[in-house]
């Protein structure tokens, strides 16, 4: 500190990368910290916009010990894991299969077309997928219950019954989302070194054997990426289940977004949903922390 | 030539993979060029006199194609800002060594993670106090803690693989580091940049969330019309999934552009 500076001139000075960064630094704390803030002494008032009256006092923790010994909260958030665990292994099995049919050798032009049109489920508005549900798995005229009756299983009360609503909407995730585990694999199954896998095809006759002893190290990044990414993706899940469900029947597809969507905006109780929200905060928090320790430990 | 039966089940593997794919996708289009009767028709029906009614009923409709003009003024504007804020950001993080700077990119990578639903009840009473409620601006504006992170890290990504030649030659012959940002990274870059746009448009373009609560008669954006239309007895199915496919339809086209980077922008480069 004492000593002058020696170090080589870098052709800029110590606040040159200062002006490039404040813009973009500045917006996301207006924008992202300043309404966290807002939220979390939020979470310390009643707050509810459809009794201006009472005015919004401070009541401590009032909110988040109501929020921690709300049954509802809880099954809705029991709920959301239990989606995850629900579909994540379908999306990552399907996924596995998917990619390791595009990554074998031949069939060049329906390859090609195969890796194309899993970009379809990708790109298509989340609402979309929900009003596409809502056709598809109607009791009278969807097709789902078609296909089921030629298969022999008969028609089923997808939209109305518990079960069927959560089977629907699962379903509906595991056709936009595994597209994204097959990609991921793919990737992960094109950095086998050709060589390796060449030698090992010689070795061994068993596909198995291939995927375990020489595949699955390559594709072991991907899978953690997948299962952290999906489960931030599925603490967020709102605009499929909104449109498909919203919730409903009862609350069988009451994921914890479209629960604290409806205290906050529905029944308006603001003081509620914050503390809801700081929860929620707190748990993606981890989540991410846990994303970073995974994945960027090495990179600067 | 002889197909193998490893062949044959590969070839109807991949067949399968196309169908699951487009299945769902082809349904919603199929059913906007029916009419109501053959959309009711239990079972459904597969092969029908397609109309073009739905598609003229929803452009007659100005709510739809107001929707649509909505998003597209928020989507390009949410997306132009930024990329302005963020690729000096992204040149900063690729070319400079500070302190804290892996804190910095954590952070601004981390915004992709949070649920809409945490900053859209504190955003809706800011956006009440300020009068910011059912604008576009509002919107622009929340849509950046997701379009943010996302060209940050795609532009970070590009710039660092610009050779540091280049830059060496032009600061011998004086240019500062705004010039060599303006005339050497921007141009070079602009790939990067492309596909982050790309990104930003997509996911502003999809978003639903936001758009319900922050808007109301003004500025409800195409996904909150498409979904408005689910409530009541009789729904007008052609003419919602007529909407549907024109929301997905340019989205698909540009996703189908930056497809070779789709894995990399979702994931974040979680898989390097």
């Amino acid at each position: 500190m004492s000593e002058a500076p020696t170090r080589p001139n870098r052709g800029y000075g110590r606040w040159t990368p200062a002006w490039f960064l404040a813009p973009a630094v500045l917006a996301l704390l207006l924008i992202g910290i300043y309404p966290t803030i807002f939220a979390l002494v939020t979470s310390f008032r009643r707050y509810n916009i459809t009794r201006p009256r009472d005015g919004f006092p401070f009541i401590g923790f009032e909110n988040y010990i109501s929020v921690l010994t709300d049954s509802t909260f809880w099954s809705s958030l029991f709920l959301t894991a239990q989606f995850y665990v629900t579909v994540l292994p379908i999306q990552i099995m399907l996924g596995l299969i998917i990619a390791l049919l595009l990554h074998k050798p031949g069939m060049g032009l329906l390859k090609s077309l195969a890796r194309v049109t899993l970009v379809v489920p990708l790109a298509t508005t989340y609402a979309v997928v929900g009003l596409i549900g809502r056709l598809i798995f109607n009791r009278d005229f969807g097709v789902a219950n078609q296909l089921f009756e030629a298969i022999g299983v008969g028609k089923i009360d997808w939209l109305s019954s518990p079960t069927g609503a959560f089977a629907a909407i699962a379903i509906m995730d595991i056709w936009q989302w595994t597209p994204f585990c097959a990609l991921i694999f793919l990737a992960g199954l094109s950095m086998v070194p050709g060589e390796i896998e060449e030698a090992a095809r010689l070795e061994t006759s068993s596909k198995l054997a291939l995927l375990r002893y020489v595949q699955l190290p390559y594709l072991l990044p991907g899978l953690t990426a997948v299962m952290i990414l999906r489960s931030a993706d599925v603490l967020k899940l709102f605009d499929m289940v909104f449109v498909m469900t919203r919730g409903g029947p009862g609350s069988a597809t009451d994921l914890i977004s479209i629960y604290i969507q409806r205290v906050g905006f529905r029944i308006f109780d603001l003081g509620t949903a914050s503390a809801q929200a700081i929860l929620l905060l707190i748990i993606t928090i981890i989540i991410s922390r846990l994303y970073i320790r995974l994945f960027y430990r090495e990179v600067h | 030539m002889r197909l193998s039966s490893g062949k044959l089940l590969h070839a109807v593997g991949l067949t399968a993979v196309v169908l699951f794919s487009l299945f769902p996708f082809y349904w919603m289009v199929a059913a906007s060029f029916k009419t109501q009767a053959d959309i009711l028709a239990s079972p459904p029906v597969w092969v029908f006199t397609p109309t073009l009614q739905n598609y003229a009923d929803i452009f007659a409709d100005t709510k739809v194609s107001g929707a649509i003009i909505n998003s597209l003024i928020v989507a390009t504007s949410s997306t132009v800002l930024a990329v302005l804020l963020g690729a000096p950001a992204a040149f900063a993080l690729a070319r400079y060594d500070f302190r804290g700077k892996s804190d910095l990119w954590f952070w601004f990578i981390s915004n992709r993670m949070i649920s809409p639903i945490v900053l859209a009840l504190p955003v809706y009473l800011l956006a009440i106090q300020v009068g910011l409620l059912d604008t576009h601006l509002v919107l622009i504006l929340i849509y950046l803690t997701f379009n943010l992170p996302i060209v940050v890290w795609i532009c970070t990504d590009q710039f660092k693989s610009i050779p540091s030649d280049l830059e060496q030659a032009a600061r011998l012959d004086g240019a500062n580091q705004f010039i060599i940002f303006r005339k050497i990274y921007l141009p070079l870059g602009a790939p990067g940049i492309a596909v982050s746009a790309i990104f930003s448009f997509i996911f502003s373009w999809n978003e639903l969330l936001y758009a319900l609560v922050l808007t109301r008669r003004n500025v409800q954006t195409a996904p909150v019309v498409a979904t408005s239309f689910m409530s009541g007895y009789e729904l007008p199915w052609g003419k919602i999934m007529a909407t549907g496919t024109v929301i997905v339809l340019p989205v698909t086209i540009f996703a189908l552009i930056v497809s070779r980077h789709m894995v990399r922008g979702l994931t974040m480069g979680a898989t390097k």
